[in-house]
C-alpha cells in the first residue's frame, strides 16, 4: 500500500485551477519532494492531502484513509509543518508541544516522555521552558518539525519547510528532515521552490507547475533525461550563437537574457568545436560554463521558465516582511 | 473532554501571562466604579434601596467587566487565525465543537477571573456581600454571562477577517449592551420607550442576578434571570458553535 495515493485531484477557485488534475502515488519510507514556482498549486495540494480543503474532484487516500470519507483518520496518520508559522508564541517550546500532545489523546507518563525525546532530537531540550517568542525562525522550525512528530504519524508533510531561513540554518535542518527520514522511515512529502532543497533530500521529485505535474522522477534521472551536459555561454549576441550552432549532437539551444542554454553529450569533446565556430563568426564570449544539469535545467526544460522568474512574488514578499515584523 | 481541558488551559495560561492585559482590562471598570461611585454616591438616591449608589452600580461594574473580558477572549481567535496557531488546532483529529467549547470555557473563565478581582476592590470601598451563599450566587451569574459573550464574540470572530472590524463591535454592540443593561440605573424608573430596550438586553438579568447575590434585592426575580442568562448562555454556544464550524484558517 502506497503512503499516498493520489487520483485525478483537481481543485479550483472560481475561474482559476490551482491543482488540475493531479496523480502521484508515494511509497512508504519514501521523501517526495513537490517542487515547482509559488502559485504552482502545492500548498493547496498539500491542503487537500491534509484534509484543510476538499477537493473539487478526483480522490486521494493518505496511509490509506480517504481524504474526504475518513477525514480523522488521516488527521491521526499525518504531521505537518505549515508554510506559516503555527506555534502559540506565548507558550512555551514544552507547553506547544504538550498542548499539542493533548489534542491528539496521547496519555500523560507517554507525552512527557516523548516530548523530552523530540525536543533532544531537534536540539531544543535546554530551551524548552523558554517562551517561544524569544526563539529565532531556524529554532521554530525545528520546534514545528518535532510537533508534527509527536502523534509518531506515518506520513510528515512539510511546506517549504526552509523559506525565509538563512543557508547554515537550512543546512541543519535538512540534515535533520534526512535523518527522521532514516531513523524513524517516516514517509515526508515536502514543497519547495529551492532546487537544492530538492536535490538533496527527495527520493524522487514531481516538477509541478500552473497546477499539473510535468515530470516526476528521481532527481538523477529527471536530470538525466534532459540530455548529457549544459553548457551556458554569456554573449552580447545570443541570437546570432543560437542561430550558428546546428550540429546534430547539440540536443537542445535555449536563450534567455543574454544567454544561451546549449544541452549536449560529452560536452568535453565538443567544446573546443563551439569556441572555434563562434570565434571564427566574429561574436565575442563574455564567459563560458560546463557543468552537468540541475534541477533548475530540468525545471526550464520542462515549463521554458526558470523557477527564479517567478521566484519572489507579491505573496511572498508580502509573507516575508509580516515575518519579519512579528519576531 | 481532555481536548476542551487542553484549549482551556492554553487560554488561561495565556490570559495569566499577559499581566497588561489584566491590568488593562481593569482600568475601565475600577474608573467608572470610583468616578460614578463616589461621584454620584451622594447626590443620587435609588428607590427602594437604602444603601447608596455605589453599592447599586458594584454589580453593574462587576458584570461590565466580566462583559468585555469576555467579548475581547472570544474575539482573540482573529488573532489565532492571524498567527496561524488556528491552523494546528483545526488540523487535529478533534471536532470543531470541542475546540469551540474549550475556547467558550476558557474565555468565560478570564472572565470570571476579572470580575472576582472587580468584587475584591469593591469589599475595599465599602462591598458588604450578605454571606457566601450569596457571593456563589454572584459567581454563577458571572459565569452564564462569560459564557454568553464569549460564545458572542467566538461567533463574530468566525465571521471576521481581521481586527479591524473589534473597534465597530465595541461601540455599536458591546457599549449599547452595556449600557441599557440596568447596570448604572434602576430599571424601574425608567420611561416606557426605554424599558423594552432594557429588557430584551441580556446583560440586564446577568446584572440583576449579580444585584441579586451580592446585595440581596434586585427588581427581577432571580429565578427568571436563571432562566433567561442560562437560555442566552445555551443559545450563544450554539450560534457560536454552528459559526465556528464553518471558520477558514
Amino acid at each position: 500500500m502506497p503512503a499516498i495515493d493520489v487520483r485525478n485531484l483537481m481543485k479550483s477557485f472560481g475561474d482559476l485551477t490551482a491543482v488540475d488534475n493531479v496523480s502521484f502515488a508515494i511509497a512508504s519510507g519514501e521523501v517526495f519532494g513537490l517542487l515547482g514556482p509559488n502559485g504552482a498549486g502545492k500548498t493547496t495540494t498539500i491542503s487537500m492531502l491534509s484534509t484543510m480543503q476538499k477537493p473539487t474532484s478526483g480522490t486521494a487516500t493518505v496511509n490509506g484513509h480517504d481524504i474526504v470519507t475518513a477525514e480523522d483518520d488521516v488527521r491521526k496518520s499525518i504531521g505537518i509543518v505549515f508554510q506559516d508559522q503555527s506555534l502559540d508564541e506565548e507558550l512555551t517550546a514544552y507547553e506547544n508541544m504538550d498542548f499539542h500532545g493533548r489534542l491528539y489523546r496521547i496519555p500523560g507518563e507517554e507525552r512527557r516522555q516523548r516530548i523530552d525525546e523530540l525536543l533532544t532530537l531537534v536540539g531544543l531540550v535546554d530551551r524548552k521552558d523558554d517562551l517561544v517568542k524569544t526563539y529565532s525562525g531556524g529554532m521554530r522550525r525545528r520546534l514545528e518539525i518535532a510537533r508534527g512528530l509527536l502523534h509518531e504519524p506515518k506520513v510528515l508533510f512539510l511546506d517549504e519547510p526552509t523559506l525565509g531561513l538563512d543557508p547554515q540554518t537550512r543546512n541543519h535542518l535538512w540534515e535533520y528532515i534526512a535523518r527522521l527520514n532514516e531513523e524513524k522511515g517516516i514517509t515526508i512529502i515536502l514543497t519547495t521552490h529551492y532546487m537544492e532543497e530538492a536535490d538533496r533530500l527527495c527520493d524522487r521529485v514531481a516538477i509541478i507547475d500552473r497546477g499539473t505535474i510535468v515530470a516526476l522522477d528521481t532527481a538523477e534521472n529527471l536530470k538525466d533525461s534532459i540530455g548529457g551536459d549544459v553548457v551556458a555561454i554569456a554573449s552580447p549576441d545570443p541570437d546570432a550563437i543560437a542561430g550558428l550552432l546546428t550540429a546534430p549532437w547539440i540536443s537542445s539551444i535555449e536563450r534567455h537574457d543574454g544567454s544561451v542554454t546549449i544541452r549536449l553529450q560529452e560536452a568535453d569533446r565538443h567544446i573546443p568545436g563551439i569556441v572555434t565556430a563562434i570565434h571564427q563568426s566574429g561574436i565575442g564570449i563574455t564567459s563560458l560554463s560546463v557543468r552537468k544539469p540541475t534541477l533548475e535545467d530540468v525545471f526550464l526544460h520542462y515549463t521554458g521558465r526558470t523557477i527564479r522568474e517567478e521566484g519572489a512574488t507579491g505573496k511572498e514578499t508580502m509573507r516575508m516582511t509580516h515575518r519579519a515584523r512579528r519576531r | 473532554m481532555d481536548i476542551v481541558y487542553a484549549i482551556w488551559l492554553r487560554n488561561v495560561k495565556r490570559y495569566l501571562r499577559s499581566k497588561s492585559r489584566i491590568i488593562g482590562s481593569l482600568g475601565m471598570p475600577l474608573f467608572f466604579m470610583l468616578v460614578l461611585g463616589f461621584g454620584l454616591d451622594s447626590i443620587v438616591r435609588i428607590p427602594g434601596m437604602e444603601k447608596g449608589y455605589m453599592d447599586f452600580i458594584i454589580p453593574g461594574i462587576v458584570a461590565m467587566s466580566v462583559l468585555f473580558t469576555s467579548v475581547f477572549s472570544g474575539i482573540q481567535i482573529i488573532w489565532d487565525k492571524q498567527f496561524g496557531f488556528l491552523k494546528e488546532t483545526l488540523v487535529a483529529p478533534v471536532s470543531r465543537l470541542e475546540i469551540m467549547i474549550g475556547q467558550t470555557l476558557g474565555g468565560a473563565t478570564t472572565a470570571v477571573v476579572q470580575g472576582l478581582i472587580i468584587m475584591i476592590f469593591a469589599l475595599f470601598i465599602g462591598l458588604k456581600p450578605v454571606g457566601i451563599a450569596g457571593f456563589l450566587v454572584a459567581i454563577g451569574f458571572m459565569a452564564l454571562i462569560g459564557v454568553t459573550f464569549t460564545a458572542f464574540g467566538i461567533a463574530i470572530a468566525s465571521r471576521m477577517e481581521d481586527m479591524h472590524g473589534f473597534q465597530l463591535i465595541m461601540n455599536f454592540v458591546i457599549f449599547p449592551i452595556f449600557g441599557l443593561s440596568g447596570a448604572l440605573f434602576p430599571i424601574d424608573g425608567l420611561p416606557d420607550q426605554i424599558r423594552p430596550l432594557t429588557l430584551i438586553d441580556p446583560l440586564t438579568y446577568g446584572v440583576e442576578g449579580i444585584r441579586y447575590g451580592l446585595s440581596g434585592t434586585a427588581q427581577i426575580h432571580p429565578l427568571a434571570s436563571l432562566i433567561v442568562m442560562a437560555a442566552c448562555a445555551a443559545l450563544m454556544t450554539v450560534v457560536g458553535a454552528y459559526l465556528f464550524r464553518k471558520i477558514q484558517s
